[in-house]
């Protein structure tokens, strides 16, 4: 095994972690984004609290979530390793003058995706704290559907996108996560080696396609939930 | 005087080679383990030749000045390179090459050399492409070929505009693998300030470590000089800036002879000189003369306006324009030779009827082949009368087709657009044929001092071929040094590793320390640059493209005042003991002031016209080469004696046994 | 035109180094080189040492011209080297950040010159096809697709000036690296050492110190011959293809 961990560790092997990680995470978004959707359901939020509580106790959900806990994890650090690794390579005179130009990438997200990343990384935090931590061992009201006691995290939702301070908090890290995805998502395939002069294209524009509607998705839903009840 | 043997072996020209290679002595393979040898420069030769004397067993050593071997300026050729494969079934033949190459060096070099090139060149090919060098392909994934200037016959090789750069890179690919094989120790950054006779046989160099200064002493059984042309000479030139005759010069100041120094190659067809603070001049492909024709306007008061600004060529009515390559040579027209064009070019700006501010360009103009192409590709469209401005526009498509790369280029360096107004030319440098004087195993008259590529005189005699420039540096260094070195070195199998401690390596380094030492103590006020742009002039203006003896001996004068001056007012800022370009290019112009006067002298010598050295004096009635077989069929190998003191001539006379000589008309 | 230059000046590699300000009077047909050339004629006579930076061919393909110009590799032009850069670009009265190519594998020797030494150890880790002279079989024998060749010719056409590596946010010398690699591996003859040599290859860029590439796009923007980042995604295949295809001691 021992050419796996140098494959892990060489520059070429920590990209493709960034970038199998990072996949993993955006077909995370697109699970997570459908079952978030349920909120908007008009049935009193039964739809979403029965999702969430069949997310809490299937095993195999189980099992997927904690890949996705230490997929999280492991995006971070190494994206932070990487950055600290880069920012060594750079050497420690800057240009006193740095004009970034780029071929079909926006270097501006493309040279912050650490900083970027950082915001993303405190938004996940500040998040779980407020649905998953509370969820699992907070205090959360219950609701019985067809006798069965049920969290009902339906309502912590609701209350928490009353106040416009985490509707803008949610909406701006949407921004954030829309450019980190307007980069990573064609960045990921390009690490896999995937480039080809024909189908390049058309990940480029999945990928822009992808980093405006999945965010969008989600940022709907405080403001929806902030118009509809304040 | 003496005779010189260029030991070419006997037997018939077709046989010489391979009986020669078969019956030669070897070195065994547990003895080139225990030999040495120091490879000075990577260019084309350098590298090619090092990495095979490596993988031979040899323990070489090689040097470059540059901070990398890729750097060196076999990097710039863009053509393409010959090679007799007759891939195109056209009826080409070892034969062809040889005799192509003989005449196109107008008779003054030698058959045998020539022949074995020739005989090579295949293999070159064979060697390059196996080295993953991208030749063009054709369709059906064989290699393409091209046709070159002077031949009849499809087979230069090439990769793009760019062949040089490839096939550099596949030696110094070659080399970079030695190297992590631990057969070659590569030493960048260092330059070559001298070489070290023990005994009368070249044991080693001084090379000077150019980031810290410091001198160093490499030793080895044999001494390998790749260190390319001299054109630097001229201070413009296409040379990159840094080309240099130091090492050359340095053996020449140790006793080899410099053969045909005189022998310089002016391409006609650069980008004019913009103003005085030009660094250098930049080639554009002379496959343009194609499509371009190349005129001057009749009158010299149209010059003086254009040079003004206050016409420019689109103003110059037809009747007024003087086309004058078409009209003195009609048979070949614009594409007669390098040097039959360049001199007529010459003559017009001489007559003041030069177009750039300068007064030194003449126009190359492709408004007749974009309006011919228009027309023809109209027609192909099924345009019937076609307006001026459609068939413009066809016309320069199919221009940009051909070549857009080269138009690019020149409108990036002049700013001007050539579809629009005449690309303006001139003729420069570019390249010569002389150099150190080598025996057919490529050895100098010093034992166990080589010289191989363009820093030998062997194989271009007066006028080289284009093409073959790729072609001489690669087979000296993959398929003639490799073999022709175990000469020498069969009998050094029983010589120890060379001592750097030996008192010649003392006293050499000393020597050189003073000259440095002496260069930096001048403390005068004049820049480097400022002597070398004058000893340009004077070379170009007295041993350029014309010479005369008058000229010559004037030139002679103000080369040796010039040195003078130099020795007593050029100024070097900084210290001997540290990174210092200036004091580089001060060693390296103190060469050149040396270098020049002895092309000057061999110039004067040589009562004859051929090839790139024209003599005023020796032309025929119609202006053109007046050869002198009688007397000048020979090799002028020049020895070094004393500052003061005229060098001697020796005389390695050229017998052709194989070829007729006959003289070059373009009429 | 009169310009103003603010130059980099470093004794040595020790040294700290800063930058000092110069007015030059130049015109638009200088190439930026032999505006430089100026002023080092006027620095030298007034006894003052000139700024040292690489040169050579001036003509754009030996790589040895390596500063960034306000802020960029080259400078403003793109697919132009240094050497080709002319003064036309700038405007009178222009201020010109002239500085070295940076990064930590790029340790400055002097001013505006740098030691690129990396790469050709980078090279030497693998970049070649292991054939002796003398070995070679016809060069028709290998057929090669008009395509292929020409797509290896994109890749070879590389100066090594460094460029790539000047303009990386992360130093990342993986434009330069993989463009000997994809050279190499998309041509039957270099296709046999493909997997030892992508494997040698990137770990002695690895151990350079060069950064890691977060596909920013940067290199084939300013690289001098444009070339594409298509061959850092070949490069990539090539790894995973030797990492998890060949058998393990490579």
């Amino acid at each position: 095994m021992g050419w796996f961990s140098k494959f892990l560790t060489s520059s070429l092997g920590q990209k493709v972690v960034m970038s199998l990680t990072g996949l993993f995470l955006i077909v995370f978004l697109v699970v997570h984004l459908a079952g978030n959707l349920q909120l908007l359901a008009d049935d009193g939020g039964r739809s979403f609290n029965e999702y969430a509580h069949f997310m809490t106790h299937s095993p195999l959900i189980k099992t997927i979530s904690y890949l996705l806990y230490a997929f999280i994890l492991l995006h971070a650090f190494q994206g932070w390793a990487l950055w600290r690794k880069n920012r060594l390579a750079r050497g420690a005179q800057p240009y006193a003058v740095h004009r970034l130009r780029a071929v079909n990438t926006n270097p501006r997200i493309a040279s912050r995706m650490g900083w970027i990343g950082t915001v993303i990384f405190v938004f996940i935090l500040v998040h779980m704290y407020q649905f998953w931590f509370k969820m699992k061992i907070g205090d959360i009201g219950v609701v019985r559907y067809d006798g069965q006691e049920v969290k009902d995290l339906y309502t912590l939702v609701a209350t928490t996108y009353q106040n416009l301070g985490f509707v803008l908090f949610y909406v701006v890290s949407m921004v954030v996560i829309g450019a980190h995805l307007w980069h990573g998502f064609q960045s990921s395939f390009q690490t896999l080696g995937i480039n080809h002069s024909k189908y390049s294209p058309l990940i480029h524009f999945l990928g822009k396609l992808y980093a405006i509607v999945i965010p969008l998705g989600f940022a709907l839903i405080p403001i929806v939930f902030f118009v509809k009840h304040a | 005087m003496k005779q010189l043997d260029g030991h070419i072996p006997p037997g018939p020209l077709k046989e010489k080679w391979t009986t020669y290679r078969s019956t030669m002595p070897l070195v065994a393979p547990n003895n080139k383990l225990r030999l040495d040898i120091i490879v000075v420069g990577t260019g084309l030769a350098g590298a090619s030749a090092a990495a095979s004397l490596a993988e031979l067993g040899y323990n070489v050593k090689v040097f470059t000045f540059h901070d990398s071997p890729r750097r060196a300026h076999s990097i710039a050729a863009q053509g393409g390179i010959n090679a007799a494969k007759n891939y195109k079934n056209d009826g080409d033949s070892v034969w062809r090459l040889f005799y192509d190459t003989i005449k196109g060096g107008d008779y003054r070099s030698r058959e045998a050399n020539v022949y074995r090139l020739a005989e090579v060149s295949a293999n070159i090919i064979d060697q390059a492409v196996a080295q993953g060098v991208p030749f063009a392909r054709e369709y059906g994934g064989y290699l393409d070929n091209r046709s070159f200037g002077g031949v009849q016959v499809k087979r230069t090789f090439y990769a793009r505009g760019q062949t040089g750069q490839q096939l550099l890179l596949g030696a110094y690919q070659a080399l970079s693998r030695q190297v992590s094989l631990g057969k070659v120790e590569l030493y960048h950054r260092h330059e070559m300030l001298d070489v070290v006779l023990v005994d009368g046989k070249a044991r080693g160099i001084i090379a000077r470590n150019l980031l810290t200064g410091e001198l160093e002493r490499h030793a080895a059984h044999a001494v390998v000089l790749a260190t390319g042309g001299y054109g630097n000479v001229f201070y413009l030139s296409t040379n990159a800036m840094n080309s240099n005759v130091t090492a050359a010069w340095r053996a020449v100041r140790r006793g080899a002879y410099m053969a045909n120094p005189c022998f310089t190659q002016i391409h006609p067809t650069c980008i004019p000189q913009s103003g005085e603070y030009q660094s250098k001049l930049t080639l554009m492909s002379e496959s343009l003369r194609n499509d371009g024709r190349v005129w001057v306007p009749k009158k010299v008061e149209d010059a003086e306006a254009i040079r003004k600004g206050l016409k420019t060529a689109l103003d110059i009515p037809e009747e007024d324009r003087d086309y004058y390559l078409e009209r003195m040579y009609p048979a070949f027209g614009n594409l007669v030779p390098r040097d039959v064009a360049s001199r007529a070019a010459k003559r017009v700006c001489d007559e003041g009827r030069g177009v750039s501010p300068t007064g030194k360009a003449v126009f190359l103009d492709f408004a007749t082949a974009i309006e011919r192409y228009g027309q023809s590709k109209a027609h192909a469209f099924g345009i019937h009368q076609p307006d001026a401005a459609t068939i413009r526009r066809l016309g320069e498509q199919v221009v940009e087709e051909k070549y857009g790369n080269l138009f690019e280029m020149y409108e990036k360096i002049t700013g001007e657009n050539p579809y629009k107004v005449p690309m303006k030319i001139y003729p420069a440098v570019h390249y010569t044929m002389g150099g150190l004087w080598v025996d057919y195993n490529l050895q100098t008259n010093i034992p166990g001092l080589f010289a191989i590529g363009e820093c030998n005189f062997s194989d271009h005699g007066a006028n080289r071929l284009g093409a073959s420039a790729l072609m001489q540096g690669l087979a000296d260094g993959y398929f003639v040094l490799p073999y022709t070195i175990g000469v020498f070195l069969s009998n050094e199998i029983r010589t120890p590793r060379i001592a750097t401690d030996l008192p010649e390596f003392e006293q050499t380094e000393q020597e050189v320390r003073t000259r440095l030492e002496s260069l930096m103590q001048i403390g005068g006020s004049q820049s480097v640059e400022s002597f070398h742009r004058r000893l340009g002039k004077i070379m170009w203006e007295y041993c350029g493209m014309a010479r005369n003896a008058e000229g010559l001996r004037k030139g002679i004068q103000l080369i040796r005042e010039l040195r003078k001056a130099f020795y007593k007012d050029v100024f070097i800022p900084g210290s001997m003991d540290e990174f210092n370009p200036e004091l580089e290019k001060a060693h390296r112009v103190a060469d050149f002031l040396e270098l020049g006067e002895l092309m000057c002298i061999d110039a004067l010598h040589r009562n004859e016209s051929c090839g790139g050295h024209f003599r005023e004096e020796y032309q025929t009635e119609d202006g053109e080469a007046l050869r002198n077989d009688e007397e000048y069929a020979y090799v002028a190998a020049w020895e070094w004696t004393d500052i003061n003191q005229d060098p001697v001539l020796h005389k390695e006379p050229l017998v052709f046994e194989n070829v007729e000589l006959k003289t070059r008309s373009y009429k | 035109m009169k310009l103003t230059l603010k130059v980099w000046r470093q004794q040595g590699p020790n040294d700290k180094g800063g930058f000092a300000t110069y007015q030059v009077e130049a015109n638009e047909h200088m190439s930026f080189l032999e505006m430089l050339d100026v002023l080092n004629q006027q620095l030298i006579e007034k006894k003052e040492e000139p700024v040292a930076f690489d040169h050579d061919c001036r003509e754009g393909i030996c790589g040895a011209c390596s500063m960034v110009i306000n802020g960029q590799p080259h400078g403003p032009m793109q697919k132009t080297t240094t050497c080709q850069l002319h003064m036309r670009h700038f405007k009178d009265g222009d201020t010109i950040y002239i500085e070295p190519f940076r990064a930590q594998a790029f340790p400055v020797v002097k001013d505006l010159v740098v030691d690129r030494s990396a790469f050709d150890r980078i090279i030497q880790a693998g970049g070649y096809i292991s054939v002796d002279t003398g070995q070679a079989q016809d060069g028709n024998a290998i057929l090669i697709p008009k395509e292929t060749a020409s797509e290896a010719f994109d890749a070879a056409t590389c100066i090594g000036c460094g460029a790539c590596v000047a303009a990386c946010p992360n130093a990342s010398a993986m434009l330069f690296v993989s463009a000997k690699i994809s050279h190499l591996a998309l041509l039957p003859q270099g296709k046999i050492e493909a997997s030892r040599r992508v494997q040698r290859m990137v770990k002695q860029m690895d151990e350079e110190g060069f950064g890691r590439c977060s596909n920013v796009t940067a290199c084939e923007a300013e690289c001098p011959k444009g070339i594409s980042v298509s061959h850092i995604a070949r490069m990539n295949r090539e790894f995973l293809k030797s990492v998890f295809g060949a058998p393990e001691a490579v």
